[in-house]
């Protein structure tokens, strides 16, 4: 780790300040004002990010520390090629949903109480988004992920107050035994700093359980099948972009910092059988998802139960990392094909929400049942819908595929026929569930009736799916990005 | 220049997709003019190309996913032999299908995906990867399906379910059976074998049966066939489309490319994986032609005689020997051309007199006369008429089946022939040499517009020329002669 020259652009330092103050800002601005917000800085977030992508890529791991206060004294940042390509994510989704929520967010005239509140909600969670994706301490993880988890059971509740509730009692169950954790591993070690963590070596038993009890803390929030029961009700029901907020965004970050545990934190501690069991989960995950999606009836009901079963993928890269070492010209491919999974779904995801919520603005529901012929009345808007899908399928040309096939070389060249075969079920019962409501829609002859739809929101989950399917296409860039200060373990495997 | 061919000649399709889909629906003019235009720029570059890969000249594009593992595009005979084809079928299908839609809605939409379609196929043709064959093959699949569900009825929409049911089947299978070589071997690129040896002779004769089980799928070999005849629902151009070039020729091609360029000749006979391969095809040809001679309705009948045919491209590759090859090879032109013919011309029937089944076509030779010429063209020619194309295609099978010392290969050859000409000849005979129930007062004396058909007539004269000129270098019997000699014989 390098830190950054001096005079450098504090890119990291940036990322989490800049919407933090949009947060309070948008506090202070009112409900009129505030959405304007997002035109600014959203631009101005792109371009930070694509510094900080360029200063990873050029100078190697970015590190850090935040008033010049050394570790374990002080807090440290680390920008590192997984913290920069979901900074960048964050960055384009956030704005994309951002512009798009201009309208059911914004007010026209007279202040609301949605405009009023969603604005300091989002600019919050957008600030506790970076601040974990970047967080060098397991303690401000803490922080960083209790913020974001406010945020987002607030969001749900614009939706059913019900749901959000659930969503709530998983989380604070979640939190607590990540912090039992925590605790348990700063008692044993004086530190909770990620780097100085990797370098103690403390009783194996302790930091065993320490990890074992963070990650099942934050498996409740990734909301891993069999603990996802909170999750298809909270993006179901919430409005369209905070669906795809949490959706695309915030169970990744939960799920980033279980990355960070066992490849950066503790790489050499995992057995088998734990890696096993997660990748088991993950499995459970794929065809319980799947199928419980092929059952839904409403249209954003099958896209929260397709997140239930697409998160079940990620989980596959604890016992696949190090699987295709040998054979393959590149190294780390199932941990590269995790996190390319992680970006395809969290760009297809979004792009998915936002097109039910074009279909919702347009018809007044989402039952499938009666979205007939909607694809010619939003052609744009199916379109995206359509390219989503494809990414989710994890069907050339998309980011999905790419990562579907680094996964499974990974797992037939470790032998992991049983990983491999669920893969490809999991692709066909996406096929099947996303084909449901996509036929519903072109079929017929005639034009529906529905409310207007303005041609450029359509664009906006238009672009997010193009987005999707280019990083199969043009996956170089986010490819070397991910590779700079990857885990040694990503290649070696964590479980020998 | 050279590095450069193989991206313009993808883009061109590209390039008007995106265009098209975003063209209003009364953008009629501009539409037909991309249309047009690109389909005959690329037909001028395929004609650059062909001269240059006649001397010898390779032209390849790279594109890194991730590390060594690329997106190759590659020009390589066999790559235009199946480009040149579909180039060529392109730009009638084009005009055809522009004088068939005209007036009706969603025109844009149908076009975006149909140059999207020629797209996919084209990836298909230049990949010169496994990986980018695959990329291209799931492209086609998705790409096709909307056209398939066009008209948006309840038939077509049940016929694009099972469409995608068995393809999306399929290519789960051939993925599985990519990665599952790829793992062990590395990325695989066609010009350099991979080291198969690296597999155990088991998993070897495993992964082969895996991946065309994957690729019979679109092939439409028997017991997975029964989508193709289903699709008939989507509208006459594009299954035109989908039995000449795009659909059951990716497959066929894929075939073709397993057999030659990832296993390669001596290790196919080695596992002697070709023969059962052969077996299957044969029993696909006859069975095809069977069911054929039970339909009633034209374009259900022409569906598996297309079952039938295409399984002659299956069973000219999996035996070995050049002229087996040769044979199927040409095959995969020469059958594009006469189906394209009959389907094209069964669609104007159907839309110019509403003639669907055999019963109907009684008299309809003198009503139709240029329709009816290049339909019975086309279907004298599968049957094997010389010296038509299909001649040509089954004289080198049977010299080649008799080569690889399987002579039960002029059997099927036999039988098939005379089961086409069973279920041909009485149509034939019908159209031109009976009354139809209404008389010829009637008739008001105009085919159609000529839009709509001219391309069966020129896709007629292409099946008797490329038999008739099969001698030249530039036909292609000749050109399928110089992939077998500069590629296959080592």
């Amino acid at each position: 780790m390098t830190a950054p020259l001096p005079g450098a652009f504090p890119a990291l330092e940036l990322l989490i300040v800049l919407p933090l103050a949009a947060s309070l800002l948008a506090i202070l601005l009112g409900g009129r004002l505030a959405p304007r917000i997002v035109l600014l800085l959203g631009p101005a977030m792109l371009v930070v990010t694509a510094v900080l992508a360029f200063q990873i890529q050029t100078q190697g791991p970015v590190r850090v520390e935040i008033g010049g206060w050394e570790a374990p004294l002080g807090i440290a940042l680390i920008g590192d090629g997984l913290a920069g390509v979901f900074l960048v994510l964050t960055a384009i989704v956030m704005t994309a949903v951002g512009v798009f929520a201009q309208k059911p967010f914004g007010s026209e005239g007279a202040e609301t109480t949605e405009s009023y509140t969603f604005w300091p909600l989002y600019f919050a969670m957008w600030a506790a988004l970076n601040a974990v994706f970047c967080g060098g301490d397991l303690f401000n993880l803490y922080v960083a992920l209790e913020l974001l988890t406010l945020t987002a059971v607030a969001m749900v509740a614009y939706g059913s107050t019900r749901a959000a509730l659930r969503y709530l009692l998983f989380a604070l169950a979640g939190s607590l035994a990540y912090l039992m954790g925590i605790v348990l591993l700063y008692s044993a070690t004086g530190t909770l700093d990620i780097e100085l963590l990797a370098r103690q070596d403390t009783i194996e038993a302790t930091r065993m359980v320490s990890g074992a009890l963070m990650t099942a803390g934050l498996l409740a929030k990734t909301a891993l099948f069999p603990l996802h029961g909170w999750l298809p009700p909270a993006h179901g029901s919430a409005p369209a972009p905070a669906s795809a907020l949490l959706s695309s965004l915030v169970i990744k970050a939960s799920f980033v910092i279980i990355v960070r545990i066992w490849f950066d934190v503790m790489p050499d501690v995992a057995g088998t059988v734990f890696v096993q069991l997660l990748s088991i989960l993950g499995a459970g995950a794929v065809l319980y998802g799947s199928l419980l999606a092929l059952r839904q009836t409403r249209l954003k009901m099958i896209i929260a139960y397709s997140t239930v079963a697409q998160l079940g993928y990620l989980f596959f890269i604890f016992p696949l990392a190090g699987g295709a070492a040998a054979e393959t010209p590149w190294a780390a491919g199932a941990w590269s094909g995790g996190m390319f999974h992680a970006l395809a779904h969290g760009l297809a995801k979004a792009a998915m929400f936002l097109a039910a919520g074009l279909v919702i603005e347009a018809l007044g529901h989402d039952r499938i049942d009666d979205i007939k012929g909607i694809a010619r009345a939003l052609p744009l808007t199916m379109f995206a819908f359509g390219l989503a899908a494809v990414s989710l399928m994890g069907l050339p040309p998309s980011g999905g595929f790419l990562a579907k096939y680094l996964m499974l070389t990974a797992a037939l060249a470790d032998g992991q026929i049983g990983l491999a075969l669920v893969m490809l079920a999991g692709g066909l019962l996406a096929a099947a569930y996303l084909f449901r409501p996509v036929n519903r829609a072109l079929a017929g002859d005639y034009v529906p009736e529905v409310a207007v739809v303005t041609y450029w929101r359509q664009l906006i989950p238009l672009g997010l799916a193009l987005l999707s399917v280019a990083l199969g296409i043009i996956s170089e860039p986010p490819y070397d990005l991910l590779q700079v200060g990857r885990s040694k373990v990503a290649v070696e495997g964590i479980d020998d | 220049m050279t590095d450069a061919m193989p991206i313009l000649l993808m883009l061109c399709p590209l390039v008007s997709a995106v265009i098209i889909f975003f063209l209003r629906e009364e953008n009629e003019r501009l539409r037909t003019t991309i249309n047009i235009g690109s389909s005959l720029l690329k037909l001028g570059l395929v004609a650059w190309t062909l001269e240059g890969v006649g001397r010898g000249v390779i032209y390849e594009y790279r594109l890194e996913f991730v590390l060594g593992l690329y997106m190759l595009l590659r020009i390589d005979a066999l790559a235009l032999l199946f480009i040149a084809l579909s180039s060529f079928l392109w730009l009638v299908t084009t005009v055809y299908a522009i004088a068939y839609f005209r007036g009706t809605a969603n025109l844009s939409r149908f076009f975006g995906f149909f140059n999207l379609c020629v797209f996919a196929t084209t990836g298909i043709a230049l990949s010169g990867s496994l990986i980018s064959f695959f990329f291209f093959y799931e492209l086609l699949t998705l790409s096709t399906w909307p056209l398939v569900v066009h008209k948006g009825d309840h038939e077509s929409l049940a016929a694009g379910r099972t469409y995608l049911g068995y393809t999306m089947v399929g290519s789960a299978v051939l993925l599985f059976a990519i990665v599952w070589m790829e793992g062990t071997t590395g990325p695989v690129e066609f010009v350099a074998p991979p080291e198969l040896d690296k597999l155990s002779g088991t998993a070897q004769g495993a992964i082969f049966a895996l991946l065309v089980a994957g690729l019979a799928v679109k092939t439409a070999i028997v017991p997975v066939h029964s989508w193709l005849p289903k699709a008939m629902a989507a509208p006459a151009p594009v299954t035109a489309l989908l039995h000449a070039v795009a659909v059951v020729k990716a497959g066929a091609f894929g075939i073709v490319r397993i057999i030659y360029d990832v296993y390669g000749i001596d290790r196919m006979a080695e596992h002697s994986l070709g023969v059962p391969l052969a077996m299957a095809a044969s029993v696909t040809i006859i069975y095809g032609s069977l069911k054929a001679l039970q339909q009633t309705d034209i374009k259900r009948m022409l569906a598996f005689s297309t079952v039938s045919q295409i399984s002659y491209i299956v069973l000219g590759a999996s035996l070995p020997g050049p002229f087996a090859t040769i044979g199927g090879l040409v095959h995969l032109v020469h059958q594009g051309l006469m189906k394209i013919t009959l389907f094209f011309a069964a669609g104007v029937l159907a839309e110019r007199r509403g003639v669907h089944s055999v019963s109907q076509m009684a008299g309809i030779g003198r009503r139709m006369p240029l329709t009816m010429l290049a339909f019975s063209v086309a279907a004298l020619g599968l049957i094997g008429v010389p010296p038509l194309a299909g001649f040509v295609s089954k004289w080198y099978l049977g010299i080649g089946g008799l080569q690889a010392g399987h002579p039960w290969v002029i059997l099927v050859l036999a039988a098939s022939s005379l089961l086409n000409a069973a279920y041909f000849l009485p149509l034939i005979y019908r159209a031109w040499f009976t009354e139809g129930p209404d008389s010829l007062e009637q008739y008001d004396g105009k085919e159609g517009p000529t839009a709509l058909i001219l391309p069966a007539v020129v896709t007629a004269f292409a099946t008797l020329g490329v038999g008739v000129l099969a001698g030249f270098a530039f036909s292609p019997l000749g050109w399928a002669s110089l992939i077998v000699q500069r590629e296959y014989i080592p």
